[in-house]
């Protein structure tokens, strides 16, 4: 390096705030002007490591109502992180705007730097121009509407008993991956509007309250028989994926702060289920950003050798990928395919080979990557990802093959496909399919109501690939469903065909259950 | 942008969290922590650390799917070529976890700090029939002084702090003093005209400052402050017998010692106002301190009477029966020279039952040694049998290996709910 010292951001590993202000204006600079990110204004926060612990286990958002759940995580982090299996993450960032990063007291400066880049600027990028984002979240509201709910949440207990709220969270957070609007249509959620409905109805229901009202005779009820079984389908809003939603709407006994409970319990996964499609293309991108910082900061000389060979080091670990017969494994390491296909794209752009430019016409040798880059970000997940970008380069390099276990073969597995010229669609339509949200979830829908008779409500869950439920967990939801719903609730567990392969029947439990 | 520091915000933020947590699985921790003692040294005990739950009750139960056919996508190929069929158990096999397979694991572990895990552990003990004898004010209040207070009743008046503030206030508004007035009132006498009028304003004006700048003003009354702070009076004094004569091999000190210790974290822990006293014996007896109770060397004979004796003289030199409730464990093998039981009998019977509360012999035997060691009692355990067989509250057990410490403990310990316990 011929940069003298002086122009260093800092030097050795400690730091204070003008620090973190020069590192963090530096990093601004590469990313605004070179790698022309877009980002949400910046939050950097200073913890410590058991404050860390502390936002890991309530889903690293910085403020969420009381569950026991989150202590049970807690307790199990921290076991963790006492026996050294784990270290921390080193980042922790919030899709909010202003983009809330933490940062760890422990951490070197070079590491404060790393996570500067990488979440600031990375992540925050990633946030605020991805289109699921923008269809989904409401990053402007969601920290308000977590604190409303916190609020809200301790006032119900207050009211009604801790037990009966812990109940109905329970049950909600079973029901939690069945609690989301899959396929837009709807509008966007509006959270700051949300919080003041939810003010608004109380007040109503309170002001408008009259006891009178019970006492007055009415008719006799219009049998549900006369009504046609389409029509009446159609009137609950049937068949409804979205269980939370349709218990919240039609359970004929639950209480308004039940409801409300229910509501507030899928906003919240509805704001999380845009960060389960992009988990490669999210980390890929912060990862991809900060190695690209990092390098710069470098090459300018405002960091050190020795602080850069820190960096690497632990660059390195991030995007380390073990191999399938590693103790170690545990299915890809999304940093690192990410990371990989990232640069894989950036080479494709700027010097491709010939099979590339016969695989990727539309981007080999356009010359501008970050200009790709800043285009595939912003317009796919995964799935449509790894689907489309996923090179024959890269596959060889990181040696993947496909394989099929079929029960009904007693042979044994069978290797389906192997990175080479037959195989390479093959490997990468399936890898694609791992991160398919069809596949990820089972498909649980609500599928008509015995309104005429026992209010039995039915669900159906559409059986792929042969895969059911397992059994244990799927009593134990149904159970919180029946729960909710009051009535007896089945869930019938049918293939492609139609054959019923299982049928699941819950009772509601009269008495609260004391835990 | 901006940063922020967050270092000093509260930090325990999940705290609230654990403790409901550990709330609803406290039935299943509670039983964690039982078994987990059992397998590991009571000074390990006492740091809490690592249990694990089974997750059934704990689990927070989701739609999951299992079985049917899998497509995997795998990195790392080394040898495989298109077609290869693996076998199922071989390497290779199906060990990839689906993503979204959270835990698959059937045991739930973390880690309790010392104060849960001990807390956990004697929640279900307790001394037995403990203040039986002051229950009817079981706190009395006791007044303490506490400082000054601006309001009071007269009688609490205090001189000397109201004097004080007085003076200070008089010296800071500058109040003319008595003497100063004197001394121009004697200057009058012989001094001239023009002087004298002068002097004489100046009096007035001094006299009329006096006037108001009082001597002691409602400002600087100060009374005296008392609290009223409870006064247990159900305390409790444990005595500590322990054998360490040559008889009493180490692993039966052990025993004795791990007993002891447990005993010390229980008592401890539950009441705060437990005296415990230490005796250890040979054929002599003496009190010693907690250290060298547990750790100091000692050999010799075995008089079981010597304890029991200075056991007494403790009692009536520190311990009156009447404001104490006295509670005592003995840990022996069983040993003693055969002129001394009618003596140990003796003084059980008449001077030490009759004040104490309570009476545990725990007998330590060999490692591997039967619950029931010896088809004839030790010639201690046949004198207590005699004893208890008469009538008098001892309790007693035997133990020869480690892992029978804690059931014993609670044996001994444990809630006597068909007892009547006025005190509650």
């Amino acid at each position: 390096m011929t940069a003298n010292s002086a122009e260093r951001l800092y030097e050795g590993a400690d730091w204070d705030f003008a620090t973190l202000q020069r590192i963090h204006d530096a990093c601004e600079k590469i990313a605004k002007s070179e790698l022309g990110l877009d980002v949400y204004p910046n939050q950097i926060e200073v913890i410590t490591a058991e404050q860390m612990l502390d936002a890991y286990s309530s889903v690293g958002m910085p403020l969420y109502y009381k569950h026991w759940s989150f202590g049970k995580h807690f307790a199990h982090q921290e076991a963790f992180y006492r026996k050294g299996l784990m270290g921390l993450a080193y980042e922790i960032v919030i899709n909010s705007s202003p983009c809330i990063s933490y940062l760890m007291e422990e951490n070197t400066a070079t590491m404060q730097t790393l996570v500067i880049a990488h979440a600031a600027f990375g992540h925050n990028h990633f946030f605020k121009n991805n289109y699921l984002f923008k269809q989904w979240t409401d990053a402007d509201g969601i920290l308000d509407y977590l604190d409303f709910a916190k609020g809200y949440v301790a006032q119900c207990e207050e009211r009604h008993g801790r037990l009966a709220v812990e109940q109905t969270l329970d049950a909600a957070h079973a029901l939690m991956s069945h609690g989301v609007d899959r396929y837009p249509g709807k509008k966007k959620l509006d959270l700051r509007a949300e919080e003041k409905r939810a003010g608004q109805r109380r007040s109503h229901e309170e002001s408008a309250f009259n006891d009178l009202w019970r006492t007055v005779p009415t008719g006799p009820l219009k049998s549900a028989s006369t009504l046609s079984d389409e029509r009446r389908r159609t009137l609950l809003g049937l068949p409804q994926e979205n269980l939370l939603y349709f218990l919240e709407k039609s359970a004929p006994r639950l209480q308004s702060w039940q409801r409300e409970l229910l509501r507030i319990v899928r906003h919240i996964a509805q704001y999380f289920y845009p960060q389960g499609q992009v988990k490669v293309m999210n980390e890929g991108t912060a990862t991809y950003v900060h190695y690209r910082i990092m390098m710069r900061l470098h090459e300018q000389g405002l960091i050190s050798d020795g602080n850069f060979l820190e960096f690497l080091q632990s660059h390195t670990n991030v995007v380390f990928q073990p191999d399938f017969d590693d103790p170690r494994f545990s299915g890809f390491n999304p940093y690192a395919l990410g990371f990989a296909m990232m640069q894989d794209i950036e080479r494709i752009v700027v010097n491709p080979e010939d099979e590339d430019r016969e695989w990727f016409p539309d981007i080999a040798g356009t010359g501008d990557a970050m200009a790709v880059l800043r285009d595939v970000w912003a317009n796919y997940r995964d799935e449509s990802f790894i689907n489309q970008f996923l090179s024959p380069r890269l596959m060889r390099k990181m040696r993947m093959f496909h394989l099929h276990d079929d029960p009904a073969e007693t042979a044994g597995i069978r290797v389906d496909a192997i990175h080479d010229a037959r195989g390479y669609r093959r490997v990468r339509r399936e890898l694609a399919r791992q991160y398919d949200v069809g596949f990820i979830d089972a498909n649980i829908e609500v599928v008509d109501v015995d309104l005429a008779g026992d209010r039995r409500l039915m669900l159906r869950h559409t059986v792929v690939k042969g895969a059911q439920l397992n059994e244990a967990d799927a009593k134990r939801v149904l159970q919180h469903l029946a729960d909710l719903w009051s009535y007896d609730v089945s869930l019938a567990e049918v293939d492609a065909t139609g054959t019923l392969l299982k049928e699941h029947v819950s009772s509601p439990r009269g008495i609260p259950a004391a835990a | 942008m901006h940063i922020v520091d967050r270092r000093l915000n509260p930090s325990s933020k999940s705290l609230e969290n654990r403790q409901r947590f550990l709330r609803r699985a406290k039935a299943l921790v509670q039983g964690a922590v039982k078994k987990s003692a059992q397998d590991r040294d009571i000074k390990d005990v006492l740091e809490g650390g690592e249990v694990s739950i089974p997750l059934d009750g704990m689990n927070e139960p989701r739609f999951r799917r299992e079985g049917g056919t899998r497509d995997m996508v795998l990195p790392g190929n080394k040898k495989f070529v298109e077609g290869d069929i693996l076998p199922r158990s071989g390497e290779g096999s199906g060990k990839a976890s689906e993503p979204g397979e959270g835990d698959g694991e059937d045991a739930f572990r973390f880690v309790l700090s010392r104060n849960e895990f001990v807390d956990l552990f004697l929640d279900d003990l307790e001394l037995p029939d403990l203040a039986k004898r002051k229950l009817a004010e079981a706190e009395s209040e006791g007044l303490h002084r506490a400082g000054y207070a601006t309001s009071g009743s007269p009688a609490n008046i205090s001189v000397t702090r109201t004097v004080r503030l007085a003076l200070a206030r008089r010296v800071a508004l500058r109040r003319p003093r008595p003497e100063t007035i004197a001394q121009l009132e004697a200057e009058i006498a012989n001094c001239d005209e023009p002087r004298c009028s002068e002097l004489l304003v100046e009096i007035d004006a001094l006299k009329a400052k006096a006037r108001r700048i009082p001597f002691i003003d409602p400002i600087d009354i100060r009374y005296r402050r008392f609290e009223t702070v409870p006064k247990p009076v159900a305390q409790a004094v444990m005595f500590c017998l322990m054998d360490v004569s040559g008889s009493m091999s180490e692993h039966m000190k052990d025993l004795a010692k791990r007993f002891y210790m447990l005993l010390y974290v229980f008592l401890t822990r539950r009441y705060r106002h437990v005296e415990i006293v230490f005796i250890r014996h040979t054929d002599r007896a003496e009190e010693v301190d907690e250290d060298t109770f547990f750790h100091g060397p000692a050999s010799g004979g075995t008089l079981v009477s010597s304890a029991l004796a200075t056991m007494h003289d403790i009692v009536r030199s520190r311990f009156r029966p009447a404001d104490w409730n006295i509670y005592a464990a003995q840990a022996s093998d069983g040993d003693n020279s055969y002129a001394d039981g009618d003596v140990a009998g003796r003084l059980l019977i008449e001077k030490i039952l009759p004040v104490t509360q309570f009476f545990a012999y725990l007998e330590v035997g060999e490692a591997g040694g039967h619950p029931g060691f010896e088809l004839s009692g030790s010639s201690l355990w046949t004198l207590y049998q005699r004893l208890q067989a008469e009538g008098a509250p001892l309790s007693m057990r035997k133990v020869s290996d480690r892992s029978e410490i804690f059931p014993v403990f609670h044996d001994l310990f444990k809630r006597r709910r068909h007892q009547e316990r006025a005190a509650s």
